[in-house]
């Protein structure tokens, strides 16, 4: 029926009235104005269900259709091409292809020399086409998807597309199924409004989030009737936040209902334990959060990559430098004629251009004939070599954690070289470097301090005083948590979700007391030692809940801790709703506590309060929870006994960060009733705000909270991750500089900083906020002649508001110098835009490469300040994972993926972009050298087809395989021998001088591939392309062999690959030359290389040949290897041949050892050339 | 159980490749294998250079430049540029027996016939018997394509048109009279160039298939009256014209013209004196060019070739001596044993 009905409705719509042009362009005005505006004014569609288009008030938003692809079919060649042109490289061989067209420069037939870059731009199109395609159909998969959409007509929900549902639209949702579009929920199946969803989609984070529908708009009593909806929605224009969304309902009556993000259905997300959920459409297709943040891969552009293009660029002086000598060397050559011999070729009209003329002419056809000196194929085997990388280290086993089944995550793409060259690494703590696990520990309640036995095992926990006293004392503290729970109870699942983890997630927490707090003050010292034994909740009336299968979630890992701690005292939070809190007591009795309102987290504040009806008092109570520091000053005014209660608690906070624990305070506060009114009003119409309401919300919790009278304080371990002390050792003797950016206290910090290793014992320890003097002194002490050999042994530890004084743009300077005299640095009491700017400060003053790692949201800025970002996927979402470019589930994980794949990557890489260099200017020059003998003329005396496929299949895949499988040292070596990282630091092993080297030694081999054929040929009947079939197979040979010589480890993949290559050269090159009769004209390279190959001079020449190019290379590095032994440095003995001079102190004896070889090397070389 | 398997879904493989630990040869270029390594190339490089050298050395060669730049020389009075149909006489003793067979070049320096333009001026397609291209030849060709007629030019282009035109009989001087020393003028060009590469059009007699187009204008005589002697040798497969056309590499070479194969010569060239009889038709004054006759006996290697045996016996000592400079570096450091 459905179906039917569809087409005759889009009938009617095409038969839409004829509408002047004006109105149209004013409509589409107005839409763009709609769009554009601050605030959006949307209202339901079914009053106008059935109206054509020109009438619907929603017109103006986009439907619900996505479209990702980034072409369509007709378009597809000159978008992509478009596309393609973007690239310098393309554009300079196209027009390099474009010039040969010109008669009087062309160096080839115009149409071959199109080839090799109409085969990269090909191959990169179908790369792209195929990405696109698959674009396409996930498009259209989600595009029909069925949903549900309520019908005016029908009186019901019908069935229909995700394309169909527009905004004002009411879209109904069942369990499990996934969101269509960003919905303001307005009603759910749930009696108390509540719908469950998850957002693994969205931002990977697999618990469940609780959202609310808002209420009154619609009669939803007893059945829910979308009729009904008479209400305004305003909301803000769409944005990518997902964690944030204003808008607010208003009503006919003017009444203004406000919504945030806990009423919003995210497009993508999939409804949980609730059986439906209905929504209005507030943003459809790609105006939805979710389609928002679908921005693509980071794009970040790598150390060696900026380096490259610098390459490059010498790359392209020298062919302007070699294209000049080859213009005036055809001058001269021409200018020295005496008369005009017979090889000469006039143009057409027998009329012969001037020598300065065919000079400047002579430029260009240099360009074209060398053109492949600059490395065409280089940036196509840079991805692959990356791609390959990546497939490599995400396939790491030692980077998978089996505990969430999550691999590494390679989240950038061509940054993975960089991991091989960091010198700082910045440090989140907790959940970075610890657990994020949070133990209980230690408390101190009005004043006196009680332990806690590991874990909370009920049986054994031996309490210091009185099991009355502490479940009054406890119950005071334990209320305090009520507000914890963002997570909520979770009907005994009707279905399971589908997450490979299981959510236990009965139910939530509690605590409570039966006393009034009040009458507990008074009570006195702890009188003796007592095992508590606690027992389970009773059970009776609740068969649906037994405590012992309770598990609670929470927004933080701290408040779990506590909740678990108090259930291990009998205390157990039974139920969570909106609006209530259910708690058993060790008695058994059960409290309700009703939930007035919570003041919910922030930065600013740094605490969260609760305001609870005590269910026994009646009472308005507020109960917070929050910094040491932050609470402190909140407190009443002090006078006897609070003083000296507030006196105790901070000895036992300090006493607790001595020992790296996690500090909370805890106060109440109760209310009165009027006062609570009159701030309830303020609390609704700041709820209600569009503009500013995170400030107003904040300022209405600022004045609640006031005059706290203090509870007591909680000490919560966080344990070390395991292999935090070994990592960051490793990464320390690797060159590494670790810093420790964290939001807790000093001491703990310091604490923290001692059990991993990060500070020694014998550390100097600068805790400083008076940066001269810290600096003067670390000065002095590294100026003192007794200390120059010892390495500073100085760690510094700064805090926040220190810190923001030391960033200014004056003290910026004076900071970094003292931060570069310091082992560690430790910043504490940061904030995430502070963590970002110390990133931002040594990045950009000690031009180093920068490494930031973090789990939290507040790591976020940091991650992407750095030059790498690494999320640990812990405890704390997603959103540090999402902002990343590597994606780890331990910090432990850090010492491979930096010591191993990123050495290993760097050194693949930059070895293969210099052998790329090398590999081009050796071909290249062989033309070059050719032109001193064919007067300048920019012959080529190799068959063009066969120069191309030379770079495009006889050399590609070996350097590329090189790139992505080499091994210079195997991992355990890497992994024992910190140190070896140091190779990749700085300017690293692709540096100007490697580079350097190995352009002469690609000029000495051209020149020996190029000069000793020369001699052996010379005054013989050779003809050119025999000439040039000897130099191309020397050529393929020493090319091939250079690399064998730089590949460290020779697996099967080697051996095939290579041997591979000679065969296909063979293969081709015999194929070639055997069919091409005419094929090719004017060249004709018919039976030469079978011609050759039979005549044993062909082979002779090239053993000789090959030997003489390679013997420098295989001495150096003979000689480097025996260097190595010399200095018996441990790293050196190790290497297995590898040149590694960057480091070692043996640098000298080697440079005097190498001299000896050098003359030898000048001697040959002399010797070649007066051959 | 099902759950299990889920839970590792996203394990990687834990295979030899995916891991990197394929087994591999790590080649370590270390002294131990280097030395030795050095000493065996470098004997086999000896070897190889003494075999080489010798060969060499019994190869004869005999140089002959006529150019006739020099006053003193008897080709003097032909390098001038007007002269018409010159011919002279250049006299020569060999000292003993020239070893047979022996090949008779002719040899031009400081002709490029590499240079670019010159080497793409020609019509493969009309070199390969194509009528079409008879009458309407590649623009490659210009502007060697039509003459100041418009008539096509069979064969077009540069290279054709400057085909050597110098022609040489070798005479003995036996007693007083000249025995002329017969010249073998088959199979000097390449197989592949006269069977495959080259054909005349199917057209007989050949001439008619040369109709409506005229011979290239540095040519005496058309392509198909090449060889008056042998009706065979005309056309696109005459043997000098397919020597002619395989461009030279290099600026100065020599090009094979006769075998001396036959007769009384078919050992080779005995001692005595001997005439060389050159008609002197190609100018070379143009680019400062010499001109020459070689004479020469060839081995298993080729022509002689003294530079590649040298190289290699150079080469081979290099490693031998490099390899004992190591040996004494080495032993001086005592380096220690290879872990």
């Amino acid at each position: 029926m459905n179906n039917k009905e569809l087409p005759r409705k889009e009938a009617s719509r095409a038969a839409m009235t004829w509408r002047s042009p004006l109105a149209l362009l004013r409509d589409a005005l107005r839409g763009q104005r709609a769009r554009e505006k601050e605030l959006r004014n949307l209202v339901s569609n079914l009053p106008y269900e059935g109206l054509e288009k020109g009438k619907q008030p929603n017109r103006h938003f986009p439907g619900n259709a996505i479209k990702t692809t980034k072409y369509t079919l007709l378009l597809f060649i000159p978008m992509n091409l478009f596309e393609q042109f973007h690239r310098l490289a393309n554009i300079y061989f196209v027009g390099l292809a474009i010039l040969n067209f010109v008669p009087v420069v062309n160096a080839f037939q115009p149409e071959v020399a199109l080839i090799p870059i109409c085969i990269i731009m090909a191959l990169t199109a179908l790369k792209d086409a195929w990405e696109d395609f698959r674009r396409y159909q996930s498009d259209r998969k989600l595009n029909n998807t069925p949903c549900l959409i309520y019908s005016r007509k029908e009186k019901q929900f019908m069935e229909r597309r995700w394309k169909d549902v527009r905004v004002g639209d009411f879209v109904k949702v069942f369990c499990n199924e996934i969101v269509p579009a960003d919905l303001l929920l307005l009603h759910t199946s749930d009696p108390n409004g509540v719908c469950h969803i998850e957002t693994a989609n969205l931002d990977g984070e697999t618990n469940l989030k609780q959202r609310r529908a808002m209420s009154g708009l619609c009669i939803s009593d007893p059945e829910f009737k979308p009729e009904s909806f008479d209400s305004l929605v305003v909301c803000e224009r769409p944005n990518n936040n997902l964690n944030h969304f204003k808008c607010y309902a208003e009503k006919p009556d003017k009444e203004k209902v406000g919504a945030g993000i806990e009423s919003l259905l995210l497009r993508g997300c999939t409804v949980r334990n609730t059986d439906t959920a209905v929504g209005f459409v507030v943003y459809a297709g790609h105006e939805t959060k979710s389609m928002l943040n679908n921005n693509g891969p980071r794009y970040k552009r790598s150390k060696l990559e900026r380096k490259l293009n610098i390459d490059v660029i010498f790359c392209v002086i020298l062919l302007f430098a070699m294209c000049l000598v080859g213009s005036l060397g055809h001058f001269v050559w021409l200018q020295k004629q005496p008369g005009v011999p017979p090889y000469l070729v006039a143009d057409s009209n027998g009329h012969l251009d001037s020598p300065g003329l065919s000079a400047f002419y002579m430029f260009f056809t240099m360009i074209i004939l060398l053109q492949v000196l600059i490395p065409i194929s280089l940036y196509v085997s840079i991805e692959l070599v990356k791609i390959g990388q990546i497939f490599f280290i995400a396939n790491d086993i030692d980077l998978y954690d089996e505990e969430t089944d999550s691999r590494v995550q390679c989240k950038a793409l061509n940054i993975t070289e960089d991991l091989g060259q960091i010198e700082y690494i910045f440090s989140d703590k907790t959940g970075t470097l610890t657990e994020n696990k949070m133990v209980f520990r230690r408390c101190s309640i009005m004043g006196t301090e009680y332990a806690h036995k590991e874990n909370g095992n009920p049986l054994h926990c031996a309490i210091l005083f009185k099991q009355n006293e502490l479940m009054q004392h406890l119950s005071l503290l334990f209320i305090v948590i009520l507000h914890v729970f963002i997570y909520m109870h979770i009907q005994p699942a009707p279905v399971a979700p589908k997450r490979n983890r299981i959510f236990s997630e009965d139910s939530v927490i509690e605590e409570d007391h039966f006393n009034p707090p009040v009458k507990t003050e008074g009570s006195g010292a702890i009188s003796g030692l007592q095992t508590c034994s606690l027992h389970a909740p009773s059970q009776d009336g609740k068969p649906a809940t037994t405590s012992d299968n309770l598990s609670y979630e929470a927004e933080s890992p701290d408040e779990a801790a506590l909740v678990y701690a108090a259930k291990a005292y009998g205390f157990t939070l039974m139920g969570r709703t909106p609006n209530s809190v259910t708690v058993s007591l060790p008695s058994g009795k059960e409290l309700v506590f009703e939930v007035l309102d919570t003041l919910a987290f922030d930065s600013v504040r740094k605490r969260m309060s609760i305001l609870v009806r005590h269910p026994i008092t009646k009472e308005y109570v507020l109960y917070s929870k929050g910094a040491d520091y932050a609470i402190m000053e909140l407190l009443e005014h002090l006078c006897g006994k609070q003083k000296s209660i507030a006196a105790d608690t901070q000895r036992h906070l300090d006493c607790y960060a001595r020992e790296g624990l996690r500090t909370l305070c805890f106060t109440k506060k109760v209310v009165s009733e009027k006062e609570y009114e009159s701030w309830s009003v303020n609390r609704q119409r700041a709820l209600a705000a569009m503009e500013n309401r995170e400030e107003l919300t904040m300022d209405t919790a600022v004045q609640l909270e006031t005059n706290l009278s203090l509870l007591g304080a909680t000490g919560i371990e966080d344990r070390l991750q395991e292999g935090v002390p070994d990592t960051i050792v490793a990464l320390r003797e690797a060159g590494i500089q670790v810093w420790v950016l964290t939001g807790d206290k000093p001491e703990t910090a310091v604490n923290i900083g001692y059990a991993c290793r990060l500070l020694e014992e014998e550390d100097l320890l600068a805790c400083t906020s008076i940066l001269d003097c810290a600096l003067e002194e670390v000065r002095r002490y590294s100026n003192d002649p007794r200390n120059v050999d010892t390495t500073p042994d100085i760690s510094l530890v700064i805090d926040g508001r220190t810190l923001t004084m030391a960033l200014s743009s004056d003290l910026q300077e004076r900071f970094v110098d003292l931060a570069k005299h310091c082992r560690t640095v430790l910043c504490c009491r940061v904030t995430p835009l502070q963590k970002s700017r110390v990133v931002k400060v040594v990045r950009e003053k000690l031009k180093v490469m920068t490494l930031a790692i973090g789990d939290g949201a507040n790591d976020v800025n940091m991650i992407q300040a750095a030059d790498i970002g690494i999320g640990i996927s812990g405890q704390e979402g997603m959103q540090a994972v999402m902002a990343s470019d590597f994606a780890i589930s331990h910090f432990k994980h850090l010492k491979k993926l930096l010591l191993v794949h990123g050495h290993w990557c760097y050194t693949r890489l930059a070895n293969m972009i210099i052998y790329f260099f090398y590999k081009n200017v050796a071909y290249v020059n062989l033309l070059f050298w050719y032109q001193f003998f064919c007067g300048f003329s920019g012959t080529a005396m190799i068959d063009y087809w066969l120069m191309i496929f030379f770079n495009l299949f006889f050399t590609s895949v070996p350097p590329i395989m090189f790139g992505i499988m080499d091994k210079d040292i195997s991992a355990e070596m890497l992994l024992g021998v910190p140190e070896l990282y140091r190779m990749g630091q700085g300017a690293g092993e692709y540096n100007f001088k490697t580079f350097w080297i190995s352009m002469l030694d690609a000029f000495y081999q051209s020149l020996v591939c190029f000069f000793i054929p020369y001699i052996a040929y010379r005054d013989s009947d050779i003809d050119v392309f025999t000439f040039g079939t000897p130099l191309n197979t020397i050529s393929l040979f020493t090319i091939l062999l250079h690399l064998s010589i730089e590949i460290k480890a020779w697996t099967v993949v080697h051996w095939v690959i290579i041997l591979g290559s000679v065969a296909i050269f063979f293969i081709v090159t015999l194929a070639y030359s055997g069919t091409c009769i005419t094929c090719n004209p004017p060249s004709n390279p018919y039976w030469i290389l079978q011609t050759q190959m039979a005549d044993p001079m062909f082979y002779l020449i090239c053993v000789i040949t090959t030997v003489v190019a390679l013997l420098p290379r295989v001495v150096f590095i003979t000689d480097s290897y025996a260097v190595c032994i010399l200095s018996s440095i441990r790293q050196c003995v190790c290497l297995r041949g590898v040149l590694w001079s960057s480091v070692s102190p043996g640098t000298k004896k080697q440079q005097h050892l190498f001299g000896t070889f050098y003359l030898v090397y000048v001697a040959f070389s002399c010797l070649l050339s007066c051959l | 159980m099902v759950k299990q398997e889920q839970e590792i879904a996203s394990r990687p493989d834990n295979t030899a490749f995916t891991q990197q630990r394929l087994p591999a040869w790590q080649p370590m270029l270390s002294a131990g294998i280097v030395i030795p390594g050095f000493v065996l190339i470098g004997l086999a490089f000896i070897g190889i250079g003494v075999a080489l050298f010798v060969t060499s050395q019994s190869i004869t060669v005999m140089e002959l430049d006529y150019t006739g730049v020099e006053r003193t020389s008897p080709c003097f009075r032909c390098s001038d540029p007007n002269v018409k149909n010159c011919v002279c006489q250049l006299d020569f003793s060999i000292a003993s027996l020239f070893k047979g067979p022996v090949f008779f070049y002719y040899g031009l320096t400081n002709y490029f016939q590499n240079y670019r333009r010159y080497g793409v001026s020609k019509d493969d397609d009309q070199l390969s018997g194509d009528l079409d291209s008879f009458t309407s030849p590649s623009d490659t060709c210009s502007p060697y394509e039509y003459d100041s007629n418009n008539k096509p030019i069979v064969p077009c282009g540069s290279v054709a048109n400057s085909m050597f035109n110098d022609t040489f009989k070798l005479y003995q001087i036996v007693n007083g009279t000249k025995k002329q020393v017969p010249f073998d003028g088959k199979g000097i060009a390449w197989w592949t160039d006269y069977n495959v590469k080259y054909r005349n059009p199917s057209v007989t007699p050949l001439r008619d298939a040369f109709n409506g187009t005229v011979k290239p204008l540095f040519w005496p005589r058309p392509a198909y009256e090449l060889d008056p002697s042998d009706p065979a040798n005309n056309g696109f497969i005459n043997q000098d014209f397919l020597v002619w056309m395989r461009r030279a590499a290099l600026p100065d070479f020599r090009k094979l013209y006769r075998r001396i194969t036959e007769g009384d010569y078919a050992q080779g060239l005995p001692a005595g004196n001997y005439s060389l009889e050159i008609a002197y038709n190609y100018p070379v004054l143009s680019f400062d060019g010499r001109k020459k006759v070689v004479l020469s006996n060839v081995s298993w290697m080729g022509g002689k070739n003294e530079f590649l045996g040298i190289a290699y016996l150079v080469i081979g000592s290099l490693c031998i001596v490099m390899s004992i400079i190591m040996l004494i570096v080495y032993a001086k450091f005592k380096f220690p044993e290879e872990e």
